[in-house]
């Protein structure tokens, strides 16, 4: 059934700037694939191409293929809006709704969605939580705002808010780069346990970070894929003379 | 360590001029207020806030009927300029097209320099002439079109201040472009907007020129929207420049009552939107 992402020929361009050229690859399911490469190469585009965010920007533009467990994304009528559903996303900074409290935001995503149910509202926002290793420690303050917590806190209200919707991808777009190495091992930890029924992207500016969480990873520079596989070996025997600068700190 | 003094001094200096800044600038509201106390306050009793005006000679009677129509003129305006205004103000902030919003930009700044009187003609023109009488609802729309660009470019200021991350968030969840608008954008901007609303209705609550044609006013209770109706500002006015001392005194007391209404107004907003925010905080 399922058998995750693949993607065939993708280019992108934010106007006349071509960012992305030419990528392919597999994410395989239920596991976790990470995004490296310098600033400015493509990984954050790569991610937002997944899940069709990248041409929210205006003048942005998509072109390939992305199969999702063998269904185009990029298809003739394709809802953007559905694929989004499937493929939830968790961002650099955390973000939560600030109006809105820890349970409404978590809520938000169904909710808005059109489910109405308090009682299924309540499960899935408790069962998004626990996903999230968040709920021991919010489960007293679900009405405060969302802004009061942590930032690490923050970032896992993202992330149940993200698992409220029940989608099968989850992309991480430098889910750790704002918070500290606590509230980052946290992260990490969570998104081991995450595999286990979700597939996961993750774009990281640390090695040591993709070492730690991820199977598979693909090595980004100026906007062309020039390495993925097993992410050990990506790191112990790179192909590509690129990699290896990059990996062993030579450059970026 | 002269360096040091010499900073000191500047640093004081420069205290003391934005001090006397500030205080310049409540100076003018503290000394109207004042004024207004002094001159209307013995006017004001439970008469004039319950009872209707008096024919010329009989001392005593009130501004009921001037009160209430202010209240109605101000829910017309708010009925017709509100959603205009936020709306467009959304659109402006949201829109992906540049030219459209330019020129709407551009147009509304022109309409809130127009003067107020010239509104009120065209109001006179639109809703007095084709339905042959004065009229409550022409009123609330002099004074409706003038709240328009007010609130349009305060709300969309406050929009464009909603961080795109959030707007991000939302669409990653799987939402449509328009429940991510209304249900997360609009949320975010909502102690802005009420603010701004708050702002624009203060400056309609004491226009007087565009009502001169429009509502005419009345010396009776409201009749209707079909009809000419009192406010504040219209009796203030035709009683200031009345010959007699006691029309004079309830003038007085009239204007004390409407910038109270305004004072209270603002405040209003003020506490509504430092509670959403403490509420953000929290």
């Amino acid at each position: 059934m399922a058998d995750g992402i693949s993607v065939a020929g993708l280019n992108a361009w934010f106007g006349e700037n071509h960012v992305l050229r030419n990528i392919s690859l597999r994410v395989p399911a239920n596991g976790v694939t990470a995004v490296i490469g310098p600033s400015g190469c493509g990984k954050s585009t790569f991610i937002r191409c997944i899940n069709r965010m990248h041409e929210v920007v205006p003048g942005a533009r998509v072109e390939g293929q992305i199969l999702l467990n063998g269904e185009n994304l990029y298809g003739p009528g394709v809802d953007p809006v559905l694929i989004r559903r499937r493929i939830g996303m968790v961002f650099q900074k955390p973000n939560p709704f600030p109006t809105m409290s820890v349970w409404d935001n978590v809520a938000a995503g169904l909710r808005l969605g059109g489910v109405r149910d308090r009682a299924v509202l309540a499960d899935s926002v408790e069962r998004a939580l626990r996903h999230a290793a968040l709920w021991d420690e919010v489960k007293d303050d679900l009405d405060k705002s969302g802004m009061s917590l942590s930032g690490g806190q923050q970032q896992r209200l993202c992330i149940g808010r993200a698992l409220a919707v029940q989608p099968e991808v989850l992309l991480m777009d430098e889910p750790c780069s704002a918070l500290d190495p606590i509230a980052t091992a946290k992260i990490e930890e969570l998104i081991l346990d995450l595999k286990k029924e979700l597939t996961i992207v993750i774009v990281t500016h640390n090695m040591q970070q993709a070492a730690r969480v991820s199977e598979w990873a693909g090595f980004f520079l100026m906007g062309e894929l020039v390495e993925v596989g097993v992410t050990k070996e990506l790191f112990t025997t790179p192909h590509d003379k690129r990699t290896e600068d990059y990996i062993t700190g030579r450059f970026g | 360590m002269s360096g040091l003094s010499r900073r000191r001094t500047a640093n004081a200096v420069m205290n003391v001029l934005a001090g006397s800044a500030a205080f310049v600038v409540i100076l003018p509201l503290v000394l109207v207020l004042a004024f207004l106390i002094y001159q209307g306050g013995t006017s004001l009793n439970l008469d004039f806030f319950t009872r209707l005006p008096k024919p010329v000679g009989e001392p005593g009677g009130g501004m009921a009927n001037a009160i209430v129509g202010t209240l109605i003129l101000i829910a017309l305006a708010c009925g017709l300029g509100l959603p205009v205004g936020i709306l467009g103000g959304l659109y402006l902030a949201e829109s992906r097209d540049r030219r459209i919003p330019w020129v709407v930009r551009f147009l509304a700044d022109v309409l809130n320099g127009v003067p107020s009187i010239v509104i009120g003609i065209f109001a006179y023109t639109l809703v007095v002439r084709p339905m042959r009488h004065f009229s409550a609802l022409a009123g609330g729309v002099a004074l409706g079109v003038i709240m328009v660009p007010i609130v349009l470019r305060t709300t969309e200021e406050i929009v464009r201040l909603v961080p795109a991350s959030l707007r991000e968030a939302g669409l990653a969840l799987g939402l449509p472009q328009w429940k991510v608008t209304v249900r997360v954008v609009l949320t975010t901007a909502r102690a802005g907007i009420i603010t701004g609303v708050m702002v624009a209705i203060a400056r309609i609550a004491g226009e007087t020129a565009p009502l001169l044609f429009t509502a005419f006013g009345n010396r009776f209770g409201y009749h209707g929207l079909d009809q000419p109706i009192a406010a504040l500002a219209l009796q203030i006015f035709a009683y200031a420049i009345s010959p007699f001392d006691d029309w004079h005194r309830q003038a007085w007391a009239g204007a004390l009552v409407l910038i109270s209404m305004v004072f209270l107004v603002s405040l209003a907003a003020r506490l509504a939107t430092s509670g959403l925010q403490r509420q953000t905080r929290r």
